[in-house]
């Protein structure tokens, strides 16, 4: 199957491929800058394959191997467990590379990045405007340049960050952030509306840029593991477990199969206090204080749990390259008993959120996002499953122990607040059956492979976090992390919520943004 | 001993303090200046029906200008650093700044880079630092005590220089 599709392509633009390469799952395919877009266009219009990373390198210092230049990788998700990676190369003295985002409106943010982080410009770019730098960032400085020094302190500048404007008689503007009143992540909104209705929503992220994907080219294997657990905190276990899968396939490393089953119920009950969490967001916002009350003791019980289990609340330092550290097959009769607490606390404070008149009536038909938006955007997880996009990396790309377990995946099309509740809600009874699964099935081995040396390459690491899928490209050379590039899923869900909240009234706001579950930190890194 | 008993503990003695103190309730504001969000995680839990610190007269206000003592958490991105000094100059005086998570402590594993400046106290006093990644929510409570403690303090000083 993914033999012939591969030929299909090859025959359809013979003579603008260059180089191909194919490493485990992943297909490389070097084209011709000018015919990139076009390719772009035929994975992902005719053969339906969505773009889930666009990312760029700097390989200039390879200047004498004659392939010394930028490289932009566009990553696709095919049917069978392949992925196709369309490469171009860039040159320094002429950065432009043509836009996708008129054919593909996911690759928005992606170009964005790359011209604030790598200094080549997205010629044709509807929205040229700077991402990440704010305008206090002196121009021609790109942090992910090889040539530029982590530890640099540039100045401060002038300059003025331009928001789109609505006119109009009686509009008015709402800005709000970046330090909010409640305890969450900082980040602006700015609201135009005519009365209640919001005719217009602009968010500005990035406030939490740390630099995160540099530090990473300055740290060891092994604290790097530490790192990608912080990047979005409540999602560690799936940014370790995906950074870590990375290194493993570039190492040729297929972990115990014990490792593996113990990841899997980590990353489950990482989705169980997500997703109670997340119950407890919207039951706070519709003012049903006894719903989030019940959610939240919930969430803690699991949190609870992952101490007990693990020794820390996040599931943090349980993943390692080559395996995990603790073993806690010892634990099973303890964590099946609080399973089955929790799977009944659950149904019952489900059915109170569902005969409950008051909660329909907010979360019904509010915040909706079409499955023309939803697929445009390339929205993914809770979000995109309640807006019938059919994805999931556990399923598509099985990793872990997935392939080993039965679970369904469940799809509700309205896409209002009411599907993106139901579907954590359904997730959750898969997850509790999942960890049983895994727990009964756990098979008797190590639980960590010794990896002495890591050869030179390049590899994805991906996982289904709580929120949706978390990529990871890793390239080592000489044992050290040459580049990684990180795709949390809320780099492609924020844009929806400017979707998501046009013709609905101010106050539906903060149900829609908690029923997005967003995350600022793995957005901005 | 459960971790609702420690709690339970450790939150009758804040309390009293509280009491004693103000005659009312501590006022938190929160600032996020670039954290993972498992701080927040934390500090959410606090208010958890399990923990519920708001009964021990903990309260975590909406605005500065109501708080007696920012709460900073996240190692002070470039980005942030302008609203966490608004944020600062807005909060009366007496106030506390308690530094929560190695983030907020030293930079944590973020450390210093072009985006991260490595701590609060480069930028204001910090009177508490309450360390771990993230702390638990009894090293929280903890390091509120002390907070309040040091408040009494500078509320003295105040008095004597008056
Ligand atoms: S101290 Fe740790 S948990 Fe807290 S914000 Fe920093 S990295 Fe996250």
């Amino acid at each position: 199957m993914s033999e012939e599709l591969i030929e299909t392509i090859k025959k359809e633009f013979r003579s603008d491929i260059l180089d191909e390469i194919v490493s485990n799952n992943e297909h490389y395919l070097t084209v011709n800058k000018d015919a990139a877009v076009h390719i772009c266009d035929y994975l992902y219009h005719t053969l339906n394959f969505p773009l889930i990373l666009i990312f760029a390198t700097d390989e200039r210092a390879k200047e004498r191997t004659k392939d010394g230049c930028f490289k932009i990788h566009y990553v696709f998700s095919c049917k069978s467990d392949l992925f196709i990676i369309i490469k171009i190369k860039v040159e320094e003295k002429s950065p432009g590379f043509p836009t996708l985002t008129h054919k593909i409106p996911a690759a928005n943010w992606y170009e964005r990045e790359i011209q604030d982080m790598f200094g080549l410009v997205p010629v044709g770019h509807p929205d040229p405007r700077r991402l990440i730098h704010f305008e206090d960032w002196p121009a021609g400085l790109y942090p992910l340049r090889k040539d530029f020094d982590i530890r640099t302190k540039p100045p401060r500048v002038k300059g003025e960050y331009i928001y789109r404007r609505v006119e109009g008689e009686g509009v008015y503007e709402i800005p709000v952030g970046p330090v909010h009143a409640g305890v969450i992540e900082p980040g602006h909104f700015r609201f135009s509306v005519a009365g209640e209705p919001i005719l217009n929503l602009e968010i500005r992220h990035f406030y939490t840029h740390k630099g995160v994907e540099k530090s990473f080219e300055s740290m060891s294997l092994d604290k790097a593991v530490f790192l990608a657990e912080r990047i979005s905190g409540d999602n560690s276990a799936a940014h370790a477990v995906a950074f870590c899968q990375a290194v493993e396939k570039i190492a040729g490393v297929d972990i115990p199969p014990r490792a593996k089953y113990i990841r899997t119920i980590l990353l489950e009950l990482e989705r169980l206090y997500n997703h109670f969490g997340d119950i407890a967001g919207i039951a706070t916002d519709v003012a049903y204080p006894f719903g989030a009350a019940h959610a939240n003791k919930l969430k803690e019980q699991v949190m609870q749990l992952n101490e007990k289990v693990t020794g820390s609340r996040l599931l943090r330092g349980m993943n390692a390259i080559g395996g995990v550290r603790r073993d806690i097959g010892d634990k099973k009769e303890m964590i099946l008993k609080e399973l089955d607490s929790l799977q009944k606390d659950f149904m019952e404070l489900m059915e109170l959120l569902i005969s409950s008149p008051s909660v329909a009536d907010r979360i019904e038909t509010t915040g909706r996002i079409s499955n023309e938006i939803a697929k445009g955007l390339h929205v993914v997880g809770p979000a995109g499953r309640a807006s019938g996009i059919d994805n999931d990396i556990r399923r598509d790309h099985p990793y872990a122990a997935y392939h080993k377990l039965d679970f369904k995946v469940p799809v509700i099309k309205a896409g209002d607040v009411n599907a993106r509740t139901n579907v954590r809600a359904y997730e959750v009874y898969e997850s509790l059956s999942l960890i049983k699964l895994a727990l009964s099935g756990l098979p008797g081995s190590e639980i960590r492979t010794k990896i002495k040396k890591i050869p030179d390459g390049c590899a994805l690491g991906y996982t289904e976090s709580p929120r949706g899928e978390i990529f990871y490209w890793v390239h080592i050379s000489n044992g050290r992390i040459e580049r990684c590039k990180v795709r949390d899923p809320s780099f492609c869900n924020w844009l929806a919520i400017e979707y998501a909240v046009l013709d609905n009234i101010v106050p539906d706001f903060p149900i829609i943004n908690k029923s997005l579950s967003l995350s600022y930190s793995g957005n901005d890194m | 001993m459960t971790v609702e008993d420690e709690i339970e503990i450790m939150g009758q003695r804040l309390n009293r303090k509280i009491k004693g103190l103000f005659g009312r309730s501590l006022s938190i504001r929160e600032v996020d200046a670039g954290s993972c969000n498992a701080c927040e995680v934390e500090v959410n839990a606090l208010s958890n029906p399990i923990y519920d610190l708001e009964r021990f007269g903990i309260h975590i206000v909406a605005s500065p200008r109501h708080a007696d003592m920012l709460l900073v958490t996240g190692p002070v991105t470039r980005n942030m650093e302008l609203a966490l000094l608004k944020t600062y100059n807005a909060t009366p005086e007496p106030k506390l700044v308690v530094a929560m998570g190695s983030c907020a402590c030293n930079g944590g594993i973020f450390g210093e880079t072009y985006a991260s400046s490595g701590g609060v106290d480069r930028f204001m006093p910090v009177d508490v630092y309450i360390p771990g990644c993230p702390p638990r929510p009894q090293a929280v409570i903890f390091g509120l005590m002390v907070a309040v403690d040091k408040i009494e303090q500078k509320i003295r000083k105040l008095e004597v220089k008056a």
